[in-house]
């Protein structure tokens, strides 16, 4: 569904991508994983149209979106909860999630996914009225995801939903992103530094460190491989033995 | 104390504070959406006075036997509609280049355009005031405890209300009015929910110049006369209110404006007793700014600077 094929992304002549490839099936999870710095969110925002790529190329669905504004990758169907969530703060809940809703037309149908948004995270349909900075860290995240699913997208990128929040949220929106991806069948391309979770989850995984990617396989796969297990996993080495 | 004079006092400050709360939008929102104050907007106020000028004037022969209420709201629409084409223009041609540039060039540019229209509109239309027509005629109503109120003031608070409730409606209701607090709130964001940033960034334009066409006509009414600098000190102050507002917040811009009006038309009609000589009215929004700026610089709705990059 989604292939990126030999991506470079520089900021002011620093690169932060030196080539990176990867590739999203329709219908699965897919993870990025690494360190800070590595260039995870870097490839997100290209994805997204919101940075510039400097060679490369972005295929969605056949068609290649490299370098489109980001208005347009969002009519065609991929939309972000960018890290740090980047919620609308001055404006309510229910504002955010019409604004996810920006592109569409179809009043009736977005009422209706708002329902099902909110049987999907019971928490903000008790917030609707209240300002989106008033919420707590982990409303905020299940808030920034509620609205990117309201442009109904073919394609979901998050970007770190763990971050800064309390471990018993994070279990929440985990399964609620797993209910996402196997019961509304969206796809998924999910970047964690809690690379433990990620791989849960995923079916597939890419290790990226400094701007390229140095592990690709199946999650399982990583899970045990010896050095994601040291490196990211947070296992000493005698425990791999 | 003379209840009767302080109420005549009110209505006048109030009517020219309307006008100042109509050009102060126009700075507020465009800050909203690209944090830059656009100090040509003055100048789109004068160039509002003047297409109302000419636009009564051409079609004066088909007004013929029509109310003069009519004449007037097709008078006062189509300058707005002028108005907002210019404005959309002057983003589109001299600032959207600009963009990804630093705030002091935009900032530049923005005189540069406010002189280019000054001087060229005295290039077309003389430097010599103008006599602006009666778009309605007016009249003085008395109201009781000596106090009156003429055509003119009641038609420019009447419409001011209209145009502000207008506006909350865009801003509050409509999917446009949405689109521009979340992009004044979050670009980044913004772009990610497939806002197209260009075209909000024109809309705003465009509505803000409208208003500023609108005060245009107002001023002409009220004072009669119209010339190619009218702009700049009504200009100045209409900026002076957006920032006791809270430059970024529309009902702060409203309010700044009808608190500069009043302060500034009481201080005319009271200069004997507290002691200030009327010639210091326009100095009145620059002591505002100076006090703003040293006690309470979010303005008076504002928050605490959230500035985004
Ligand atoms: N706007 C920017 N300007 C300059 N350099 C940037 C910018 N954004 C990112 N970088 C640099 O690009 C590199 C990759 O950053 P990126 O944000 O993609 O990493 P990341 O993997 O998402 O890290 P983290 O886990 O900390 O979010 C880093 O070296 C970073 O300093
Ligand atoms: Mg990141």
């Amino acid at each position: 569904m989604l292939e990126i094929r030999n991506l470079h992304v520089s900021y002011g002549g620093i690169a932060a991508l030196h080539g990176i490839s990867l590739e999203v099936p329709a219908g699965s999870i897919v993870t990025l994983i690494g360190g800070n710095g590595a260039g995870k969110s870097s490839t997100l925002r290209a994805i997204s149209g919101i940075a510039k790529v400097s060679s490369g190329s972005i295929v969605f669905e056949g068609r290649d979106i490299t370098n489109k504004p980001a208005h347009e990758i969002v009519a065609l169907g991929i939309a972000q909860a960018p890290e740090g969530r980047m919620v609308f703060s001055n404006l309510t809940v229910l504002e955010n999630l019409h604004m996810g809703a920006h592109l569409r037309r179809d009043r009736n149908a977005i009422s209706s996914d708002l329902e099902r948004i909110f049987t999907l995270f019971p928490r903000l349909k008790e917030r609707l009225p209240q300002a989106a900075g008033t919420l707590s860290g982990g409303e905020q995240q299940m808030l920034a995801i509620a609205r990117a699913l309201m442009s109904k997208p073919k394609c979901l990128l998050l970007d770190e939903p763990s971050l800064g929040i309390a471990p018993i949220l994070v279990q929440t929106i985990f399964s609620r992103i797993v209910e996402i991806n196997r019961e509304l069948g969206y796809t998924i391309l999910l970047v964690e530094q809690n690379a433990n979770l990620a791989l849960r989850i995923a079916s597939h995984g890419y290790v990226l460190e400094t701007g390229r990617v140095v592990l690709n396989d199946t999650a399982e796969n990583l899970r045990s491989n010896p050095t994601v297990r040291s490196a990211y996993l947070g296992e000493g080495a005698s425990d791999t033995a | 104390m003379d209840w009767g004079n302080l109420t005549q006092q009110l209505i006048n400050g109030l009517s020219l504070g309307a006008i100042y709360a109509l050009i102060a939008l126009g700075y507020t929102m465009v800050y909203g959406v690209l944090r830059f104050i656009n100090f040509a907007h003055g100048d789109v106020f004068m160039i509002g006075a003047f297409a109302g000028l000419y636009v009564h004037r051409w079609l004066k022969p088909f007004f013929h036997g029509m109310p003069e209420f009519v004449s007037a709201c097709v008078v006062l629409l189509l300058s707005m509609c002028v108005c907002a084409a210019l404005g959309i223009l002057i983003e589109k041609l001299a600032y959207k280049p600009l963009r990804q540039r630093s705030r002091l060039t935009a900032l530049i540019t923005a005189i540069g355009v406010s002189l280019l229209l000054s001087y060229g509109a005295q290039l077309l239309f003389g430097a010599a005031p103008k006599g602006f027509p009666q778009l309605i005629k007016n009249e003085t109503h008395d109201l009781p405890g000596a106090v009156s109120i003429t055509t003119e003031q009641i038609v420019v608070l009447v419409a001011t209300l209209l145009l502000l409730v207008s506006l909350r409606f865009i801003v509050q209701k409509t999917r446009m009015g949405l689109a521009m607090r979340a992009l004044s709130n979050n670009p980044t964001a913004a772009s990610l929910m497939g806002v197209n940033t260009d075209a909000v960034i024109s809309f705003t334009f465009g509505l803000g110049s409208a208003l500023a066409a609108a005060a245009g006509i107002f001023f002409a009414m009220l004072y009669q006369a119209i010339d190619p600098f009218m702009g700049i000190l009504p200009g100045i102050k209409a900026f002076v209110a957006a920032v006791l507002g809270g430059i970024g917040n529309i009902a702060g811009a409203a309010l700044g404006g009808l608190l500069i009006g009043l302060m500034e038309t009481l201080v005319v009609g009271y200069s004997k007793n507290i002691g200030i000589p009327p010639g210091f009215r326009d100095a009145v929004a620059f002591v505002i700014l100076i006090l703003i700026l040293m006690f309470k610089p979010a303005g008076l709705l504002g928050k605490s600077e959230r500035e985004k990059v």
